[in-house]
């Protein structure tokens, strides 16, 4: 064996700063090339332009919560048009004394959502917590009881219609999408072309006619002296309009579903019922967890459409304040911050909708 | 009587398990299975062999009803194949099938895979489910992976599983759909080898396969199928040994 050589000492060097670290990164992505770096040097102009007054206008100039009158004197935006009609853009037309009610009700709400969300929670018990819970809300909402005073249902308004509207839709909806993508998939011809008509015309509409009709024409074919609920027939509408597509998406994570799976569960012996609620469904549901949510963020944000129907909806009731000519005029700032409230729902939604997807593994 | 996994006779036993009559199936125009007669004891091993297209799986998928038959009568268990689907629930329950693809449900663990078809189509309850799902799974020899997931396994792990599934409903005829031939030759021999168990205890099987190996050790019959109909069928010494259609004598110089 020949005698071990000494191994020579080499230099450790540090790689070149354009290559590492801050620079690295700007040099690899905004400079790589000449037309990058004309286009970078052209954004940051623009920013340069854009952001000063923008930020002076928007944090350095403004108000956050003085009367009308302070607005006016100043340049920057006044952002009191919220807080200073808070109150009713968030609660609408219920009674000034029993806005605790609603505001009660819609932590409740919002306390049984973020509860439900954690998969832990998802046992027989959480069926008995929304019952209970909903019992409550209705109760805090109508009143009657406990020397509350009643507010009918048409002076429900603000956040906690919105709410209500999207949430309930979205729940509904959903269950009720996975039965008509059933139906449209079985070999019955009268379920089948049920299923399709319905899907089809009421993907025909836009929401806003569902809506129109719902208020207008349904009532007409009711006999002499029934009254079914305003609030109750949009939220039938919404339920109705979202379940449609949803039936379609379900339709389509159906349809991805390998041939083996069914042919699996056949040969074991499950009957439809079971195929379906054990192995199809899990598995295809989770595959169209994306363009699901999609719908329902669409939902959400479609309650805004129940102005149509004469509804206060936070958006609605923000319209209203801005029509008050102490506050018209500062509606940029309104919308800005309603903006910023669909944004955060939305963005909340989504998500949770891409942790329920890393903890179901949608990637394989 | 005992019985070795070669060629002995069966103990003529009372009744078929499973009876073909005059059976056609058409896909549209397509005559895809010709005036099929086929009656198989209780016990009994057949292997099932032929070219691509010759109607095999399409046979055994007839059996348990994921195909349908247009013409004849198909029997098992004392129970006919018809449009009932009571009768197809009960036949689907005493016939057990393994597939090419193994189709193992990827959202559930492999314990929750076995136990499924007990808990829910004969009312099992779940220790008891739970409990014979371990046993099967010790006799395909994967008990330590029960509670992992089928993507976690390899091809041959999944075919052995998928085995056990079928065995867990208790069947009394199983069902091979070229169960090796989406495997790679090492994991091929691990599952015939339980196959070779299985055979061995008795159980009667209708194994549609290219591994002549396997239908020469343990087969009790070899069925040559070619155009949808079945050609030949002998037991495995009389067939492979002595052929005596031509368009078997082909296809047996062709694959050995």
């Amino acid at each position: 064996m020949s005698a071990p050589t000494t191994t020579p000492t080499r230099e450790y060097l540090k790689p070149p700063v354009t290559e590492v670290g801050v620079i690295g990164w700007l040099h690899a992505n905004l400079f790589n090339s000449w037309f990058n770096s004309i286009l970078t040097i052209a954004v940051l102009a623009v920013l340069w332009k854009l952001m000063p007054p923008f930020f002076s206008w928007a944090f350095v100039d403004s108000v956050w919560n003085s009367p009308a009158e302070a607005c006016r004197d100043i340049d920057g935006a006044c952002w009191s048009v919220i807080p200073q009609n808070i109150s009713f853009i968030v609660f609408g037309f219920f009674p000034d004394g029993q806005q605790w009610r609603p505001g009660i009700a819609m932590l409740l709400l919002l306390g049984l959502v973020i509860y439900s969300k954690d998969t832990k929670h998802m046992k027989k018990s959480l069926f008995v917590y929304w019952t209970i819970g909903l019992v409550i809300m209705g109760t805090l909402m109508y009143g009657g009881v406990f020397g509350m005073p009643v507010v009918e249902t048409d002076q429900w308004s603000g956040l906690p219609l919105t709410f209500m509207l999207a949430l309930f839709g979205m729940v509904a909806a959903y269950p009720l999408g996975v039965l008509l993508a059933l139906g449209r998939r079985s070999r019955m011809p009268a379920i089948k072309t049920l299923c399709v008509v319905y899907i089809e015309m009421i993907r025909g509409v836009p929401l806003i006619s569902l809506l129109f009709m719902s208020s207008v024409m349904f009532p007409l074919f009711l006999p002499e002296g029934v009254t079914i609920d305003k609030v109750l027939r949009a939220q039938a509408a919404i339920i109705l309009f979202t379940a449609a597509y949803i039936a379609e998406v379900v339709r389509g994570g159906l349809q991805a579903m390998p041939r083996g799976q069914f042919e699996a569960a056949d040969s074991l012996g499950l009957n439809y019922n079971q195929t379906m609620r054990l192995i199809i469904l899990p598995q295809a549901l989770k595959i169209v967890i994306p363009p699901s949510l999609g719908i329902l963020l669409s939902a959400f944000k479609d309650t805004s459409l129940v102005v149509i129907i004469a509804l206060y909806d936070v958006l609605k009731t923000t319209k209203v304040t801005l029509s008050n000519p102490k506050w018209t005029g500062y509606s940029t700032e309104a919308y800005i911050v309603l903006a910023i409230f669909y944004f955060i729902c939305c963005f909340a939604m989504s998500n949770y909708s891409r942790k329920l997807e890393k903890a179901l593994h949608t990637g394989r | 009587m005992n019985e070795t996994a070669s060629q002995s006779a069966i103990t003529p036993d009372a009744g078929f398990i499973i009876e073909v009559n005059s059976m056609h199936k058409w896909y549209g125009d397509f005559h895809v299975l010709s005036d099929i007669n086929l009656k198989v004891q209780l016990k009994e091993r057949i292997v099932i062999c032929g070219p691509s297209g010759s109607g095999k799986s399409t046979l055994i998928r007839c059996i348990n009803r994921l195909e349908e038959h247009q013409r004849g009568q198909i029997i098992v268990n004392g129970t006919e194949l018809t449009n009932d689907i009571k009768n197809i629930e009960k036949v689907r329950t005493e016939v057990g099938m393994v597939f090419q693809h193994f189709n193992l449900f990827p959202h559930l663990t492999i314990l929750d895979n076995l136990t499924l078809g007990p808990i829910w189509v004969r009312k099992t309850p779940k220790k008891e489910a739970e409990e014979t799902a371990m046993m099967y799974l010790e006799k395909v020899h994967i008990a330590e992976q029960a509670l992992k997931f089928p993507g976690q396994l390899s091809g041959g792990q999944q075919q052995r599983v998928a085995i056990a599934r079928s065995l867990c409903m208790k069947p009394k005829v199983m069902l091979f759909d070229e169960p090796t031939s989406a495997l790679d030759p090492e994991m091929i021999k691990e599952v015939l080898d339980v196959m070779i168990d299985l055979a061995e205890e008795g159980m009667t099987m209708l194994v549609v396969t290219h591994e002549m190996g396997f239908a020469k050790s343990v087969a009790d019959r070899v069925m040559f199928m070619d155009a949808g109909q079945i050609v030949e069928q002998n037991n495995p010494h009389n067939f492979f040994d002595n052929p005596q259609n031509e368009r078997t004598k082909l296809f047996l110089s062709q694959i050995l």
